[in-house]
């Protein structure tokens, strides 16, 4: 069952075009990776189909379905007055002191860590309570948008191996902006690598030769390409 | 009621009301933006003045024009608007010196609360009281569009609408505050309060009370040392407010150690 549609989808920000003709679809329960180099418009791609930016084409949602977003990062200090619990009562009236509880453990964390501050917790940590955070309200969508350097690498892949776990258990449909083509390998169903335009759609088995990566990133000839005379 | 205490009761509700929206301002890092808007009331008060109507008033309509304005332009101008306010702010206060009526001014620029009629403290406590409930009724939504625009965003609050109601509410408080403590002192009427309160606390409750606490503290014995002594009480109350603030940082400093 299809749950998300995008037909010729254009953002301009300020003047520049930062995606140009993106065509996808997105089936209930899978997976879709979004990879591409710096800049390539991934985070805006999510932030436009939350809704956030304007666009022009066609975003087309399954009706009266439930998003859960989790953000690349907050830009909050560490001593921000705000506790865990507080933050996550932010949500409003659907937050129960049960639903909280269950949250915490679907994403690994000990209840403990409700009396913390926010800015207090690792990013990792953080990161956690982010995902708890977007699934309070039980999304039919998880849009994911990875953390880019402030995570050491064990802490991702155990996050990555989180969200499996819980896509898993809840079947949940996830689209996630990656860097980490060993985790987009591993755990998505689907790729769509970005820049500007779509370049390539398909499975990570599809994507993963050479020649769509080199297209994608720019590869070799990017870089060496200088005549010898 | 002698004008002691209804002056003392005027600045507690006032200086409630203020120190609650400064714990925001102060979540937002927008700390100056009192210092701004209580300079765009001065014109609209000198005009209120020498036409003879109230200064109240006079200075809502400029601050309600002004926060439209910032509102409109955060999302339209390529300009900083910090750059803007900045210009367009200090061009203000100079205006609203220059066209104040001279016996007027000192008390425009540094407040004389027991100058208000007993009506005029009247609807004083009345929008205070209104405004700290409409805050505190919306605080969730304003935290989290602090926190993170997107996440708000994403659970379906509307932050363009959240933040024109912040920013009226934020003009409002400076049209009481104004009164109270005058147009030079009124952002930190705002902002010290919630600042001395951000020291001490590690939830977002015990900060929105530590601040109301401090402010009213700070205001009731601020208004009633100046009345003994003879002094301004607008600047009394900030002196105060600063002594809070320092013993809140080696409070904080020692926590730390």
């Amino acid at each position: 069952m299809k749950i998300l549609e995008i037909k010729n989808l254009n953002v301009r920000l300020g003047g520049t075009k930062v995606l140009e003709d993106i065509n996808f679809e997105v089936e209930k329960g899978e997976v879709l990776a979004i990879i591409g180099p710096n800049g390539a418009g991934k985070t805006v791609l999510l932030k436009t189909l939350l809704g956030i930016l304007p666009y022009k084409g066609e975003i087309k949602w399954q009706p009266n379905i439930k998003i859960g977003y989790v953000p690349q990062r907050m830009d909050i200090e560490t001593d921000i007055p705000l506790t865990v619990a507080e933050f996550l009562k932010l949500r409003g009236k659907i937050v129960s002191d049960e639903n909280i509880k269950e949250k915490l453990k679907n994403v690994g964390l000990n209840e403990n860590i409700l009396k913390s501050g926010l800015g207090k917790i690792s990013i990792g940590q953080r990161q956690r309570i982010l995902v708890a955070f977007s699934t309070l309200n039980d999304p039919d969508v998880l849009l994911f948008d990875e953390p880019t350097a402030d995570i050491d690498i064990a802490g991702q892949e155990s996050i990555y191996k989180m969200l499996h776990q819980l896509q898993k258990s809840f079947d949940f449909t996830v689209i996630l902006v990656s860097h980490d083509l060993n985790v987009v390998y591993r755990y998505a169903d689907k790729v769509l690598c970005l820049n500007k335009k779509n370049i390539c759609l398909g499975t990570p088995k599809e994507i993963f030769n050479t020649e769509q990566l080199l297209n994608l990133y720019g590869g070799e000839k990017g870089f060496y390409a200088h005549k010898h005379q | 009621m002698s004008i002691l205490i209804q002056s003392i009761i005027v600045s507690i509700f006032v200086a409630a009301a203020a120190s609650l929206l400064g714990s925001f301002a102060i979540l937002k890092r927008m700390a100056l933006v009192g210092d701004a808007l209580s300079h765009v009331a001065l014109p609209g008060i000198a005009l209120a003045l020498i036409f003879n109507f109230n200064p109240f008033l006079g200075a809502v309509i400029f601050l309600i024009a002004a926060v439209t304005g910032i509102w409109f332009l955060e999302y339209k101008s390529d300009l900083s608007v910090e750059t803007l306010v900045g210009v367009f702010f200090a061009a203000s206060l100079a205006l609203g010196a220059v066209i104040t009526p001279e016996h007027e001014l000192l008390e425009t620029l540094l407040g004389n609360i027991a100058s208000l009629t007993r009506q005029e403290s009247l609807i004083s406590i009345l929008i205070s009281i209104a405004l700290i409930v409409f805050i505190l009724k919306i605080r969730k939504k304003l935290a989290l569009n602090m926190i993170s625009e997107e996440l708000a965003q994403s659970i379906g609050i509307k932050n363009r609408r959240l933040e024109l109601a912040y920013l009226m509410i934020f003009a409002l408080i400076v049209a009481l505050g104004i009164r109270f403590v005058g147009a030079l002192l009124m952002g930190s009427l705002v902002i010290i309060p919630a600042a001395s309160a951000k020291n001490l606390a590690k939830s977002l409750n015990s900060f929105l009370s530590l601040s109301v606490i401090f402010g009213i503290i700070a205001a009731a014995s601020g208004v009633y040392i100046a009345y003994i002594y003879n002094f301004s009480p607008g600047p009394i109350f900030i002196l105060i407010s600063a002594i809070f603030f320092i013993i809140s940082l080696i409070i904080r400093k020692f926590n730390q150690i």
